[in-house]
């Protein structure tokens, strides 16, 4: 195809002639009216529909900070901790980068919490939108690999023991385990070498392969339109212009909406920064004050917490428990049999990998150290099946069943007991309280098939709900 | 409404499930010191004087006493010893092997011990404060020291010239969890010799050095507060500027 170039009168200012010659070399204006400027948005979105945006702020705020923390931080274990403390005290202004790094790691997790409870409550991740949450999945996974290699990284003494228990955790694998732990570590216990390698993960490798995630995750997204509190696929209704007739353009609507909602997270994010970025132990763990020391285990090592919710399903599976998740296996299984419309050879395939599943777990064959990294692993990847297990005929939980509600609500509470439980060290009472509280949460996930369609549902209506502001 | 007062009420009884005992003694509350300059600077001259004798500070510089309203000249005559410089980190002289073999532990690095002190049971100045001041006389220990807050401690009562000397007194009453029994409790301390300072001079005195390590952990403290209040402040006009400017953008939408 022959190059146009496209003309101008001679009197035309000078930054519309330069947007001209890069429109004609780069769609520059056409990404910005489709990804942004003339990407219509439904108009109902609430308070809930802040934290994307929200989360790409704090990935940026991390990145920067990161480099320059990265331009002063000494990734070597004689070195590091008096480096950040380098940071804190000669570096000017260093203080502050580290404590925006550290409480942007924790404002990170909150958002994406709070973004994924979003998608939960209105069916984000329905059709057609199963691959952003896919997406979506992968970017949870990446940023809890990113916080787990970061947290090494100044070498306190969480630090070093929260590394040791969680790369222990590999061993525990059959066969494979201790070799593998060894090739993650590049030694036989945490040492300077999985310094080394975990800074490299945490500054380039993972920071990479998070911006082809999140960009992937918004191609996905603006492939199919935003999706809205009620649910309703608003391009289904289309105006005279083209466009749906209850979306706006982002831009100025969404910019000047996501504006505010950037500033109250700025007031919130400035206030932790500059009066609490301890926060009580939670953001800046006290013990990680002590360089960390091979030779001297902490009483109570604990993951920062945002981990503690799934560390808390790892502890659960004690020995004992192991006879009740037996139980529970085998009567999921018949549960199928009788409640499913699965083909007769899927049905007798789930029969036999639960078997096999069941002698596995008896205490002479694989022990329950085995079995709690796997339940660990499986209460995270679970969530990445959700588009599939949820059979409800609306997307938004303002049109389902109201005991649905409380079916959402005994999930969420069980999700932070469990994260509150992970805090605190184990007790009798605790463990039974964390293993009542997996058995629900797992519920939530194996038996949503079934509840999710049980009920009077409300009529969904043809038009957002939108009032006027 | 009423769906959300119901989960507020239940998440509400979760902290019912903390129970947490952390065991140890109840720490005392640090006098703050963190707007006083001249206890501040008495806190550095007990920690050089008392503490680099075995003890590092390697994260300290010398010469960021000035912060503390001290000059140059004033830390070189006052608080450095022979061969060290200004430019320098609070470093002591004392080998770790040495310490090794007479105390049986490497002294911690002190830069920033007060951070790593906190807990549930007390902020770490509050650690500390108690720790200081509840040195006894235990003959059995090797240093003829023993410690309330760090049972059976390697470290000796080093400021015990200020103190004096001080013993346990114990008394047996009923152990309230197993009736008919008795226990073993503590019931205070009580004076052997006296010190140089009486109690609450060397109250105040502990309280100085422990508000001179609680502004060593982090000597950006002061300049954080003051900054956030002007950062805070100029966020809320903004998101207050930035709300109202939504609401004018949205009256168009219908």
């Amino acid at each position: 195809m022959a190059f146009k170039e496209t003309k101008f009168p001679a009197n035309a200012p000078a930054a519309q002639k330069a947007l001209g010659w890069v429109d004609d070399r780069f769609p520059l204006t056409k990404l910005w009216n489709d990804q942004w400027g003339k990407y219509y948005a439904p108009k109902n979105f609430n308070f809930w529909y802040i934290f994307g945006s929200l989360a790409m702020l704090v990935l940026v705020l991390q990145i920067v900070t990161g480099i320059f923390l990265t331009m002063h931080y000494k990734p070597d274990a004689a070195l590091a901790f008096g480096s950040v403390e380098y940071i804190m005290r000669e570096v000017p202004w260093g203080w502050l980068v580290r404590y925006m790094h550290s409480t942007g790691a924790s404002a990170f997790f909150i958002i994406v919490y709070l973004h994924m409870t979003r998608g939960l409550l209105y069916g984000s991740y329905r059709k057609p939108r199963e691959l952003i949450w896919l997406f979506g999945f992968a970017i949870f996974l990446c940023l809890m690999a990113e916080a787990f290699f970061g947290y090494l990284l100044p070498w306190g003494q969480m630090s070093y023991w929260g590394a040791q228990v969680i790369v222990n955790l590999f061993g525990a694998i059959p066969l494979i385990g201790p070799d593998l732990s060894l090739w993650i570590r590049g030694d036989y216990v945490v040492s300077d070498a999985t310094l080394n390698r975990f800074f490299a993960f945490h500054v380039i490798a993972i920071p990479l392969v998070l911006l082809g995630l999140v960009a992937a995750h918004l191609i996905a997204l603006h492939e199919v339109g935003s999706s809205n509190p009620d649910g309703i696929e608003v391009k289904e209704n289309l105006g005279a212009d083209g466009h749906p007739v209850d979306s706006i353009p982002s831009h100025p609507y969404y910019t000047v909406h996501d504006l505010f909602g950037v500033s109250v997270f700025l007031l919130i994010f400035s206030t932790v920064v500059f009066f609490a970025p301890e926060m009580g132990g939670y953001f800046l763990e006290y013990n990680n004050f002590l360089p960390g020391d091979s030779l001297k285990t902490p009483l109570h090592i604990a993951p920062t917490w945002y981990f503690t919710a799934f560390y808390s399903v790892l502890r659960a599976t004690t020995a004992d428990f192991m006879w009740v998740l037996m139980f529970f296996v085998a009567a999921y299984v018949v549960f199928i049999w009788l409640k499913s419309q699965l083909p007769r050879l899927v049905k007798i395939a789930i029969a036999v990998i639960a078997l096999l599943a069941i002698v596995g777990m008896l205490p002479q064959i694989l022990d329950a150290k085995f079995w709690g990294v796997v339940f660990f692993g499986g209460s995270v990847v679970i969530l990445a099946f959700l588009p599939w297990l949820d059979k409800s005929p609306v997307k938004s939980i303002r049109y389902r069943p109201d005991w649905h509600k409380y079916v959402y609500a005994v999930f969420f509470i069980s999700f932070l007991t469990l994260g509150y439980l992970g805090t605190l060290a184990p007790t009798d009472m605790r463990t039974i309280v964390s293993q009542v509280c997996t058995l629900l949460y797992f519920s939530f996930f194996l038996f949503m098939p079934w509840w999710s369609a049980m009920g009077t549902f409300k009529k969904v209506p043809d038009r957002v709900v939108f009032h006027a502001h | 409404m009423n769906f959300a007062k119901k989960l507020l009420a239940t998440l509400a009884l979760l902290p019912g499930l903390a129970l947490a005992n952390e065991g140890g003694i109840a720490l005392d509350k640090a006098p703050d010191r963190s707007n006083n300059m001249a206890a501040l600077q008495h806190g550095a001259k007990l920690f050089v004087n008392y503490c680099l004798n075995c003890h590092n500070a390697s994260s300290m510089r010398y010469n960021r006493l000035k912060d503390l309203g001290l000059s140059e000249d004033q830390i070189k005559a006052n608080l450095l010893f022979t061969g060290d410089k200004v430019g320098e980190m609070m470093t002591t002289s004392m080998k770790p092997a040495d310490a090794k073999a007479w105390f049986g532990v490497v002294p911690p690095d002190l830069s920033v011990i007060s951070r790593a002190k906190s807990s549930g049971a007390g902020g770490g100045g509050d650690y500390l404060y108690t720790y200081l001041r509840t040195f006894y006389k235990d003959d059995t220990r090797p240093t003829g020291w023993n410690n309330m807050v760090v049972n059976n401690v390697a470290m000796p009562h080093v400021l015990w010239e200020l103190q004096g000397v001080q013993k346990v007194r114990m008394e047996d009453v009923a152990d309230p969890h197993e009736p008919g029994k008795m226990t073993h409790q503590f019931a205070g301390f009580e004076q052997v010799s006296p010190g140089k300072l009486s109690k609450l001079e060397y109250d105040t005195a502990v309280a100085d050095l422990v508000g001179y390590m609680e502004w060593m952990a982090e000597p950006a403290a002061q300049t954080r507060k003051k900054l956030g209040v002007v950062v805070v402040l100029f966020m809320t006009v903004f998101a207050f500027l930035a709300w109202r400017l939504n609401a004018s953008f949205w009256k168009e939408v219908k």
